[in-house]
């Protein structure tokens, strides 16, 4: 028996396709939030969400959502819904049906159900298309009326795989907007996506994912704090007498590498030790050495992660 | 947040599946073959009566109900049910697999059991409905058809005593074989092969030994025929057994086809979503 709590647990979790490797030796605890799966196609980020939610099992190993086992539907689903990449629905239903009777077989009554119905459709802005057969939807609209099924019973756990695909762009910032509302709700948000910037936006925690196996997993800082030594941090800094810092900056220890910016108000600093940097920055900006105008790293987002880990565009398809 | 539980929930979420499976089952473009299946008879016995009634053909009338109960057994009952439940019935989980829609149903806090169960219940309800209609129909046309002429003597008329017997037939059939080819649709990525085999095993079941006969669901209905066809025991080559007592029948039937819906169940509990590689 593994530790649950109120987190989603892999244990030593295996999964094989006959010979084709799915996931090896998964070991996790995602605690509530947003949790972003990240890989290439076939790095195992859709098996992995199968496997949290029943449609496929583990070849080895034990998996707990919340407590619950994948293999007990009728206590799993009421605390998890899943927006899956197949792209087909049951026939010869519209978008309200579609979700009304996926509540009815959540055993919800006839009035709940379609209250619930009508609020997913409003949430994800589908109410005017609730008459229209589903088939008849276009990508973007069929992504959303996914995504209601998924959140139409309010569960504790969203798993969502690419849910951003085949929206526009107004779209996706209203399910992005979506999606942290419902994570400060203390929900748990799985989320897989190929679009590594708007992971960057969303995600609390990443998991790091290359042919089956978790190569990192955590908050995206800590993780990227974990590669200091073999690919220092590169920070971008825009200030006034660039010079000056770029002087101080050769006699520190810690800097491997200075960047002039060619218009000489800023620099792209690599780093060792960005906790000394930050300290020599504010303590030039205190005495009135440097003016700074802003201050960013320049690869701690999850693609430069990505890449410094597995050699290749995580975002790749 | 309410929820049923328990039993009202399976009953629920039964009630659920039979309204979203009679939609699909019924009125769907795999259903025509079912539906011209299971008119054939009233097709053919109208089309006969009218004629008879053109003073097209020289019918007496005294033959038709003979020729009916044949056309029963050898055509409507090894055929027509037979083909009508392969398609009703193998595409209850193969179809959706084949249209990737299966995993609606099991996205949902669903027992797998109940899912099996509800949807053979919605098979049950489409296959009776068609096959159920076109005996009748079929039965009644030939009784109207005797009656008129026999300047519409009813007492001269078939008896619609008869008529309930072969729709108590074409329901034991209906559930026997629906319960064999769902489960075959859940096992066999191609169904059709198993389908075709069963169709042979119960075609030679008049020349298998006795002991074999019994493993055959249509061994089991000819005995519940309520008119028996003259010359189809006295068959060059044909093995004789003897056939099973009404209630024997009906309980053997009633047990495989339980057997063979726990088969299924216990099949879908392990099936796993993988569409085009399962």
């Amino acid at each position: 028996m593994i530790a649950t709590g109120d987190r989603i647990v892999f244990k030593g979790v295996s999964k094989f396709y006959g010979e084709t490797l799915g996931v090896n030796r998964v070991d996790l605890a995602i605690p509530p939030g947003i949790t972003t799966l990240v890989g290439p196609n076939g790095s195992g980020k859709t098996t992995l969400m199968n496997l949290m939610s029943g449609l496929v099992r583990p070849t080895r190993g034990e998996i707990r959502v919340l407590g619950r086992s994948p293999d007990d539907p009728e206590r799993l689903f009421p605390l998890l819904g899943y927006c899956t990449q197949f792209d087909s629905f049951p026939g010869g239903l519209n978008g309200y049906q579609f979700l009304y009777f996926f509540l009815r077989l959540h055993g919800r009554s006839r009035a709940e159900a379609d209250r619930l119905t009508w609020q997913a459709l409003e949430r994800v802005g589908m109410t005017e298309a609730a008459e229209r057969r589903v088939a008849a939807y276009s990508k973007g609209m069929r992504q959303r009326i996914k995504l209601a099924q998924a959140i139409a019973h309010e569960p504790q756990v969203l798993v969502l795989d690419e849910p951003l695909n085949g929206l526009d762009p107004m779209a996706r910032a209203e399910v992005i907007a979506l999606f942290r509302t419902l994570a400060a709700g203390g929900r748990h948000l799985i989320i897989s996506s190929h679009i590594l910037h708007e992971v960057d936006r969303l995600a609390d925690q990443v998991v790091l994912l290359s042919g089956g196996y978790v190569v990192a997993e955590g908050r995206i800082q800590q993780v990227r704090a974990e590669l200091d030594q073999e690919h220092p941090l590169q920070i971008l800094v825009r200030c006034s007498r660039a010079e000056v810092l770029a002087a101080r900056l050769f006699e520190q220890d810690h800097a491997v590498a200075v960047r002039m910016h060619q218009d000489r108000a800023g620099l792209l600093v690599t780093t060792r030790d960005p906790d000394r940097f930050y300290d020599l920055l504010s303590r030039l900006a205190v005495d009135g050495a440097v003016e700074v105008e802003s201050v960013a790293p320049a690869d701690e987002d999850v693609h430069s992660v990505y890449r410094y880990l597995i050699g290749t565009d995580g975002g790749a398809a | 947040m309410s929820r049923q539980q328990g039993l009202q929930l399976w009953s629920a979420q039964t009630a659920a599946i039979l309204r979203l499976e009679l939609r699909r089952i019924l009125w769907s473009r795999r259903a025509i073959p079912a539906w011209l299946l299971a008119a054939s008879p009233v097709v053919l016995f109208g089309g006969h009566s009218l004629a008879a009634e053109l003073g097209w053909s020289q019918c007496r009338g005294r033959e038709d109900l003979l020729i009916w109960a044949a056309t029963f057994q050898t055509y409507y009952l090894r055929l027509a049910i037979f083909f009508g439940c392969v398609g009703l019935f193998m595409n209850l989980f193969r179809g959706e697999m084949v249209e990737k829609t299966l995993h609606y149903y099991l996205l949902a806090p669903l027992r797998r059991e109940v899912l099996a169960a509800g949807k053979y219940l919605a098979g049950l309800l489409a296959a009776l409905a068609l096959f159920a209609a076109g005996t009748a129909a079929s039965y009644l046309i030939v009784r109207e058809h005797v009656a008129s002429l026999n300047n519409w003597d009813l007492a001269a008329a078939p008896p619609l005593k008869y008529l309930a017997g072969y729709l108590g037939v074409t329901t034991l059939a209906v559930i026997g074989y629906g319960a064999l080819f769902m489960l075959f649709g859940l096992v066999c990525r191609n169904p059709m092969f198993p389908a075709v085999l069963v169709l042979i095993w119960e075609s030679v079941n008049l020349f298998l030994p006795p002991l074999l006969k019994r493993l055959s669901v249509v061994y089991y209905l000819d005995a519940l025929c309520p008119i028996e066809i003259p010359g189809r025991g006295g068959r060059l080559f044909a093995m004789t057994a003897d056939p099973p007592s009404a209630p024997v029948a009906v309980v053997g039937l009633l047990a495989l086809s339980a057997a063979l819906v726990t088969a299924s169940a216990l099949r879908l509990k392990r099936i796993e979503i993988r569409y085009g590689t399962d």
